[in-house]
């Protein structure tokens, strides 16, 4: 029976691999951000950005992991976090449709105006 | 989370919380990735949901179901919402995919995958943080409140009783439901005090009591202020223009 | 049940497969729960037809299967399984395929937290009723998906209109919701039903005139947000062909059906736990017998037959949810898109407010509800269950309970000599009152309350009052009667 019951499965998760999947998303986002042309490409990847970091707060904070965590800071931090995103989304999404509106594009390359 | 300390009685028993804790990872991780690597961008839309979807997975079960539920509803019912808004309203088959150089994408992940290495080193580097003691120090709990219950009946005389009438006292009781709360739910009481701390009580640390450390009302405030001010903002933005007639 | 399993599992001499046990209970909820959207939409589609056709003074099915017609849903579902599955050539074929999935995804997860019964709940979550609304407003995915990946201009239209119409529902839906929150003081589904326990005028639809109020506003919402006539602008057949469904077919479509009459059931159950009492009968039938009899109404048999009573008045209040809806839809014309968000923006949302107002000043000047002057004690199912106001009042509580620990350890380090004092306590104590009763608000009378409830939920927090909280209850209701 050992082989159904891997290390793997039986240890409990740490902060550690929470962690993991925060720098992860992070990253994910941040590549997602350099590399897409689409304005709204670049959106999702912030949202990406911000998700991870979320986790990260998120993890800190669980009384599962750490004796002495963030508590309740760690928590309120990420919902501020989400609001925020969901705010910055919104107005970046209305900068997006208008440059679509004046320039007939959504491609970031192609928004060089100040470039001088 | 209710999964948490229930597959805990002995040491080669799956972890029902690992388990799913790598399920959630792996999904919310897998269409990140499936996200970065589609060039459709009402796909990439679509992959974003599942895995910010998969992300409040992994953040309910840290436990907090609160900000869990959260992410579900604004990231996922409304931010994206918009996002696919947006990308409806301006998906005309020159832009549905936009190639990137392969130049670009190799210097992206060049760095991306460096900056990965170092955050999981550093994550990994805390040997405390590999593991946690969480669930058996739950299950010691159970286990040492098992043996005060049995205690305490054969010093008062229950234990004699039958078994029907062996009721616990009113210590005991409360005792029980705060351990059945703590390992069905986690810890239940941190909605309400979430609550207290944005209107400016904080009941986990009463003993900062100095100015700017009580809560988090200002914040709140700030806040919510900010959301009208973006709420009207947006909309001045991306009204639709009068094109005066030439 | 978990336990139960693998306890006997391991001692069947399988070891190392306990694990199997908890796989196994989840699939029993699982597909009890899918049970129950597939056999709810089976019967609300029927249901539908037969309504419909009374309506409209015809008689809908009458062949298959007997005098009604019962099999009727069931012989269409095996056509339309057995359909041939198209996919236009425009369409973007993975979302195409996916989009379906994802509505019925959302809607089934919904169902996990709504509890059928007392304590009969898949995931008792502390904040069921926000982790509701957030998956519910995951289903408009689903139809935007579909809209999008169809490579209809029908689709398209349909998908952007019900994207614009559940964003916007959603503000007051969530209004709406905030008030029973309020008044329970808890996001716990079950416990906002059992709060209810006792005579219906207990319900928390006779609460206040506000919440009477609210209620209608929050079906409106809720037949707007599950995309149902009057407000199904996105399947608009005479404008739209059929909205985002019009390239679906066969096994597919008969997906979004299901989700779409799946999550008209969770609108209306949410209906009956928020405004009716949830599991709760009109009157409290099960509570009087224990009372005479002493059975336990926590364990055992009469508890399980208790809650199987429950469940059947829980599902009546649903159907009997979903029958409104039907009837609303076969009666009302279609509204225009511009006049539904202007229902939702210039009515719901304004009228939600105002009801939020009301019912915020109606429990904080503690005016008196029905259920008060009739003075009928509400027999509750739970021993440890000590009123609505008690659980409002267990947030302060909590702010009590963590300053008077911080209080004793402060004592500790201080030394064995310098102990708590009651007076330097009630200083404390007093000064927490005050911030509080500047929250709530500038009421002079309102501390003094405070202190005697705080005192009292403290001292029940110790468990050494709670007798003497419940006889203070009593009389105080009885002062209310008289």
């Amino acid at each position: 029976m050992e082989w159904l019951t891997p290390d793997i499965l039986t240890e409990p998760v740490g902060l550690s691999h929470f962690l993991a999947v925060g720098a992860f998303l992070f990253v994910t986002g941040a590549v997602c951000m350099a590399t897409k042309r689409n304005t709204l490409g670049i959106l999702m990847g912030i949202e990406l950005v911000l998700n991870g970091a979320n986790i990260n707060f998120v993890a800190f904070a669980s009384p599962y992991f750490r004796e002495d965590n963030l508590g309740l800071d760690g928590h309120l931090m990420a919902l501020f976090v989400i609001v925020l995103a969901a705010a910055e989304a919104a107005v970046a999404l209305a900068i997006a449709l208008n440059y679509y509106n004046n320039y007939a594009t959504i491609d970031v390359d192609k928004a060089n105006e100040l470039k001088g | 989370m209710f999964l948490l300390a229930e597959a805990t009685s002995n040491a080669a028993v799956i972890n029902w919380h690992t388990v799913f804790f790598f399920v959630v990872a792996a999904l919310s991780c897998g269409f990140a990735l499936a996200m970065l690597f589609s060039s459709n961008i009402v796909r990439m839309a679509f992959f974003l949901v599942i895995s910010l979807a998969s992300a409040s997975g992994v953040i309910f079960l840290t436990g907090s179901h609160f900000v869990g539920a959260m992410q579900l509803m604004i990231y996922v019912g409304g931010t994206v919402v918009l996002l696919i808004f947006g990308v409806m309203l301006t998906a005309q088959e020159a832009f549905i995919t936009m190639k990137t150089k392969a130049g670009d994408w190799v210097l992206a992940l060049i760095v991306g995958g460096s900056l990965f290495a170092l955050l999981t080193q550093a994550a990994f580097s805390v040997e405390a943080w590999h593991s946690t003691d969480y669930q058996q120090d739950l299950v010691k709990e159970v286990e040492k409140f098992n043996k005060d219950v049995i205690a305490s009946m054969q010093s008062d005389g229950r234990a004699e009783l039958d078994v029907e009438d062996r009721k616990l006292t009113k210590e005991e009781r409360v005792t029980l439901s705060d351990l059945q709360k703590r390992i069905r739910h986690g810890y239940p009481e941190l909605t309400g005090q979430i609550g207290l701390a944005l209107v400016g009580v904080r009941t986990d640390q009463p003993s900062v009591e100095a100015t700017g450390y009580t809560g988090y009302l200002l914040p709140f405030e700030i806040v919510s202020v900010h959301l009208l001010v973006v709420l009207i903002g947006a909309a001045y933005l991306a009204r639709a223009k009068k094109r005066s007639a030439e | 049940m978990a336990e139960y399993l693998s306890t006997w599992i391991v001692e069947a001499g399988w070891d190392g497969w306990g694990w199997l046990a908890y796989l196994l209970v989840a699939l029993v909820y699982a597909a009890l729960l899918l049970n129950v959207i597939a056999v709810g939409a089976v019967v609300f589609i029927w249901m539908e037809r037969k309504i419909s056709g009374r309506i409209q003074d015809r008689l809908g099915p009458t062949r298959t299967g007997g005098k009604f017609g019962w099999l009727q849903t069931l012989a269409d579902g095996i056509k339309l399984l057995s359909k041939e599955d198209l996919m236009p050539g425009e369409a973007d074929s993975f979302l195409f395929k996916v989009a379906p999935y994802v509505a019925f995804a959302a809607g089934f997860s919904a169902f996990m937290a709504l509890p059928f019964s007392d304590g009969w709940v898949a995931l008792h979550l502390n904040i069921g009723i926000f982790f509701l609304l957030a998956v519910l407003g995951m289903e408009v995915f689903g139809v935007l998906l579909a809209g999008y990946a169809s490579g209809s201009k029908w689709s398209l239209f349909g998908a952007m209109r019900q994207a614009a119409q559940t964003v916007s529902y959603e503000v007051p839906l969530g209004m709406c919701l905030v008030i029973p929150v309020m008044i329970c003081g808890t996001m716990d589904l079950v416990s906002i039903g059992n709060q209810q326990s006792g005579l219906f005028t207990n319900w928390l639809i006779f609460h206040d005139p506000f919440t009477f109020m609210i209620f209608w506003v929050y079906f409106a919402c809720g037949i707007a947000s599950v995309n149902r006539a009057p407000f199904d602008l996105a399947e608009a057949e005479s404008e739209l062909v059929a909205g985002f469904l019009t390239e679906y077919s066969g096994i597919r479509w008969s997906l979004f059906f299901m989700a779409e009459y799946g999550s008209m059931f969770l609108v209306s159950g949410l209906a009956a736990i928020l405004f009716f009492g949830g599991w709760n009968g009109p009157f409290p039938i099960f509570g009087i017998i224990s009372e005479a009899t002493g059975w336990s109404l926590e364990s055992g048999v009469f508890a399980t037959i208790a809650r199987f009573g429950g469940l059947i008045n829980f599902i009546t209040k649903g159907v009997l949810g979903v029958t409104v809806m039907i009837w609303i839809r076969w009666s009302f014309p279609r509204l225009r898109i511009d006049q539904v968000i202007t229902m939702c923006l210039k009515y719901c949302v304004p009228i939600a407010a105002f009801c939020f107002i009301g019912v915020l000043f109606w429990t904080g000047i503690v005016m008196p509800n029905v259920n008060s002057m009739l003075s009928i004690e509400a027999p509750s199912n739970h021993e440890d269950y000590t009123g609505r106001a008690n659980i409002r009042e267990g947030w302060v509580k909590d702010v009590d309970y963590t300053v008077s620990q911080h209080e004793l350890s402060l004592a500790k380090k201080a030394g064995p000599k310098v102990l708590p004092e009651a007076e330097d306590d009630d200083a404390q104590e007093g000064d927490d009152d005050k911030k509080d009763g500047e929250q709530v608000e500038g009421n002079p009378d309102e501390p003094k309350v405070e202190v005697e409830v705080n005192k009292a939920a403290f001292n029940n927090l110790n468990n050494n009052a709670s007798q003497p909280l419940l006889a203070q209850q009593e009389s105080l209701s009885k002062k209310g009667a008289n």
